[in-house]
């Protein structure tokens, strides 16, 4: 009985382009060599020719493809958070406490959340780096909820009216290229980070972590590192925001911010860091053409969330890469 | 002021039980994470209101009509969302609470916010217990919730289906290999808790109107009672409602009402932190431990 | 080195277990068992299905607190300890169900105990390139060198080359004792050969080793001592022969009359 099958073959220039080889002509060289450039020149370049009303969406994309990429990170750990809103919010607030009551500039506020955010963020989830995936989930879920009736309740730091007044960037080229390099290193950063042994020590942790306590590794420290990075980067965002509207307030934990981040790395495609840059440039711009629907918005991220995870689970970007790197055909095969 | 106090705590408590259960049936017993739960109670509440004012029906049916709908509802989630990414615990939590928030934030955006949103008590009138009123609501409340709780005691460990409720979550090959069709099961497991969501807001929300937040003080509830209590212990869950709906109680007195989530989610701290298995918690210790 | 306990000269054992017992619930997987192990003993754990042999593991080396008990490596208290120290100290163990990091390459896959503090400590601080100690060590265990079986997507090695991974990694964490959890189990004669010479010569080195097994024949060849474990319960400790004249092991293993 005959039957028909795809088969995946590596075309032809990727094979003549893998390691050394790629230097054989300009047509390899430029195939190995523009998929990696093409962020750094997008990034760089944007902002120097979009309306401002499009750098501030820009802003915006940047933002959350960070956050995108720092809960990727956590999941290659096998931490799955629903909260990054959680970093961010912290983030945002400990820059806004700077500089409200301490009176610091802009370049002190933004390294000192971002450091202290990421410290805050892992002491606060320690208890439930021992347990199973689902707790951290739960927890991460909960807390910034709890926050939001926290400063609801007690009215710290301005209540429900928030902070405002603080100190904006001094002009808005810095404001764009802070965050748009911010990106970037983050990006080649963490997709360097999970290549190398470090990183591959991390997935072992979410693959088979008795494996590697018994291989004398102390999981719950190095599961605590990844977080600490995960929450300086969503710190980061945080600060840097709470600088670009001059204002933070309860809305820093907004659902948005953990929700919106999950969708771009999960259509984007999860693992790959490159994946929730593409996903959050295509979900952020299209629900800021979409703002005369308000609220709407939020079901729709949730909405694409849901599809992809049951339907996409790849991710767009892990099938841009396989069709630049693959082709596919069927072949009959012989029963 | 203390009767008072114990007696509200009581009514709080089984108000806490009575939603508990439902999202303790899927998730704790059956070990399928429904995060949609707090969406599905929010959405039976709204439905009952629709069918009644936009559609005129009277109270009962409406009330069956929501009953059956949310549950055809957790059928559908199930089959469509839950039965792709079966097994893959984290991506099922993502995805249901995706599809609860997309429900959640539809209603928001529909409009459904505002005083007229509100279902009525099954009998009006109150009784007096020493020197406090108590309305019927929470009276029917309170005799719903006991009788649901053993009720669900008994279904899970003395029926067929209940005890293939709990074979699922433990061993899904073994449960396979017996005849249970995991995946029916499954399905009808998402489909009944949804009911329970669905007939615990029908007797919750008379007290006061229905409000898209308290979708998510739902699901935080659940949460944290099952989390307390043990997941897959019925008397875990009841005695985790009473501890934290006392708790929640005693600080409204004190403080006002706006610290009682925050109680919830201490309490979920303190015990992930002391036992994390939960009071009444059942689970082996290699998996809890990492 | 072992140490000279006391005027009869005697050494004092690498690990001594104590009186340990643990129950999961209503289950007694493990009561009240005690051994001794000498350096550079090959002790043979043996039992039927269920009795508590992969519990006594992990219990010994921490993956399982014990209800009661002492477990004693090197004269230190270790119950309880937490399983990434325990490895630290050296002690290394496989898993039954032996499951490499299956999209990574053979060689890569030993990245973890190399990452790991022990390994760096003992080869004072830095050293040079895991990758190229890592096919090293491969190739003691029987990766040919130069083949291409060391680069393979360890999901896809045959299970003989399993094995011999878990074996590696092992090795890997420069461990003094080490448990093997049922390493022969599902191996062909040939690769049982294949293997065979690696634990001699890791017996040479004075390595101590314990190993759960189901295939007799072939731990009794170069076992020292055998333990039987029945029900939880040690039911006999001694020379693989005596081991097995015993009435109590015979009816374990074959059910009573």
């Amino acid at each position: 009985m005959k039957e028909r099958r795809k088969e995946r073959i590596d075309r032809g220039i990727k094979a003549r382009s893998d390691d050394i080889f790629a230097l054989n002509s300009y047509r390899e060289m430029l195939y190995v060599a523009v998929p990696p450039a093409l962020p750094v020149i997008g990034l760089l370049i944007l902002p120097l020719i979009l309306p401002t009303y499009w750098q501030k969406v820009l802003i915006s994309t940047c933002v959350f493809a960070l956050l995108a990429m720092s809960w990727d990170f956590l999941v290659s750990v096998g931490m799955v958070s629903l909260g990054q809103a959680l970093f961010f919010g912290i983030g945002g607030y400990l820059a806004g406490i700077l500089d409200r009551y301490v009176g610091c500039p802009i370049w002190v506020t933004i390294p000192v959340a971002t450091l202290v955010g990421g410290v805050i963020c892992t002491i606060v989830l320690l208890p439930v780096l021992r347990l199973r995936g689902v707790y951290f989930a739960m927890v991460t879920l909960v807390i910034p909820l709890m926050m939001e009736r926290i400063i609801e309740a007690t009215g710290f730091l301005g209540g429900t009216e928030g902070l405002s007044g603080l100190k904006p960037f001094p002009n808005s080229w810095i404001e764009v290229y802070v965050i748009a390099i911010a990106t970037l290193v983050a990006l080649y950063s963490f997709r360097r980070l999970v290549t190398e042994d470090y990183g591959l020590v991390l997935q072992g942790i979410r693959d088979n972590d008795r494996a590697v306590m018994s291989g004398g590794i102390n999981i719950y420290w190095m599961k605590a590192q990844a977080l600490f990075i995960s929450g300086c980067v969503g710190a980061f965002c945080g600060a840097y925001i709470t600088h670009v509207y001059a204002f933070v307030g309860m809305p820093a934990f907004a659902m948005d911010f953990s929700i919106l981040p999950i969708a771009s790395a999960i259509v984007g495609g999860v693992g790959t860091f490159a994946g929730s840059l593409v996903g959050a440039f295509i979900l952020v711009p299209l629900s800021e053409a979409l703002r005369g629907i308000g609220g709407l918005r939020t079901v729709i991220y949730a909405l694409c969330l849901v599809v992809f995870i049951v339907a996409l689970p790849e991710g767009i970007f892990h099938y841009i890469q396989r069709k630049y790197q693959q082709f596919e055909r069927w072949v009959d095969v012989d029963q | 002021m203390i009767e008072v106090t114990l007696i509200y705590g009581f009514v709080n408590s089984i108000i806490l039980a009575l939603i508990a259960l439902g999202f303790s049936l899927t998730f704790g017993i059956s070990g399928i994470s429904n995060f949609a739960f707090g969406a599905f109670f929010v959405l039976a509440g709204y439905t009952v209101w629709i069918l009644m004012h936009q559609l005129s029906l009277p109270f009962l049916p409406s009330i069956v009509l929501a009953l059956i709908f949310t549950s055809v509802l957790g059928a559908l989630l199930y089959r469509l969302v839950l039965l792709r990414i079966r097994g893959q615990v984290i991506s099922e939590v993502i995805a249901t609470f995706g599809v609860g928030l997309a429900i959640l934030e539809l209603f928001r955006y529909l409009g459904f916010t505002g005083f007229e949103y509100t279902l009525p008590v099954f009998t009006d009138g109150s009784i007096m217990i020493g020197e406090t009123y108590i309305d019927h609501q929470r009276l029917w409340i309170v005799g719903i919730g006991i009788v649901l709780a053993v009720v669900l005691y008994f279904f899970t460990h003395h029926t067929k289906l209940g005890l293939a409720f709990r074979g699922i979550a433990q061993d899904e090959r073994t449960a396979l290999s017996l005849g249970i069709n995991s995946d029916r099961i499954a399905g009808i497991s998402v489909a009944f808790g949804s009911g329970l969501a669905a007939l615990a807001a029908v007797v919750i929300l008379p007290r006061g109107t229905i409000s898209v937040n308290e979708g998510y003080d739902v699901l935080i509830n659940a949460m944290a009672v099952c989390i307390v209590g043990g997941l897959g212990s019925t008397p875990g869950v009841v005695l985790a409602s009473f501890l934290i709906g006392y708790a929640q109680m005693i600080t409204d007195t004190i403080s006002g009402p706006h610290w009682k989530m925050i109680v919830s989610l201490v309490a979920i701290l303190l015990i992930l932190v002391v036992k994390p298995s939960g009071l009444f918690g059942k689970q082996k210790e290699l998996e809890e431990r990492i | 080195m072992a140490k000279i306990d006391n005027v009869t000269g005697d050494r004092a054992p690498l690990l001594s277990v104590r009186e340990l017992s643990k129950s999961f619930g209503g289950v007694r997987a493990v009561v009240d068992v005690g051994f001794d192990l000498q350096e550079g003993e090959l002790l043979g754990v043996i039992g039927p299905n269920g009795s508590g042999k992969t519990t006594l593991v992990n219990l010994i080396t921490g993956f399982v607190s014990p209800d009661s008990g002492v477990v004693k490596y090197r004269g230190q208290t270790i119950t309880g300890w937490m399983p990434y120290r325990i490895a630290r100290l050296g002690i290394a163990r496989t898993f039954q169900m032996a499951k490499p990091f299956g999209a990574l390459p053979a060689f890569k896959n030993l990245i973890i105990p190399l990452f790991s503090p022990r390994v760096r400590s003992l080869a004072g601080g830095r050293f040079g390139d895991r990758d190229a100690v890592a096919k090293d060590l491969l190739e003691e265990v029987g990766f040919e060198r130069e083949s291409s079986v060391t680069f393979k997507a360890a999901g896809s090695l045959p299970h003989g080359y399993l094995k011999r991974l878990e074996l590696a990694k092992c090795l890997a964490l420069r461990a003094d004792l080490i448990i093997l959890d049922e390493l022969f189990s599902g191996l062909s004669i040939a690769e049982l050969a294949g293997i065979l010479p690696v634990i001699e010569k890791l017996r040479f080195e004075g390595k101590t080793i314990i190993m759960i097994e189901h295939r007799l024949r072939e731990l009794f060849r170069i076992a020292d001592r055998v333990v039987v474990l029945n029900y939880g319960h040690l039911i006999a400790d001694g020379k693989p022969a005596e081991v097995m004249e015993k009435d109590e092991v015979k009816k374990a293993y074959l059910g009573s009359e």
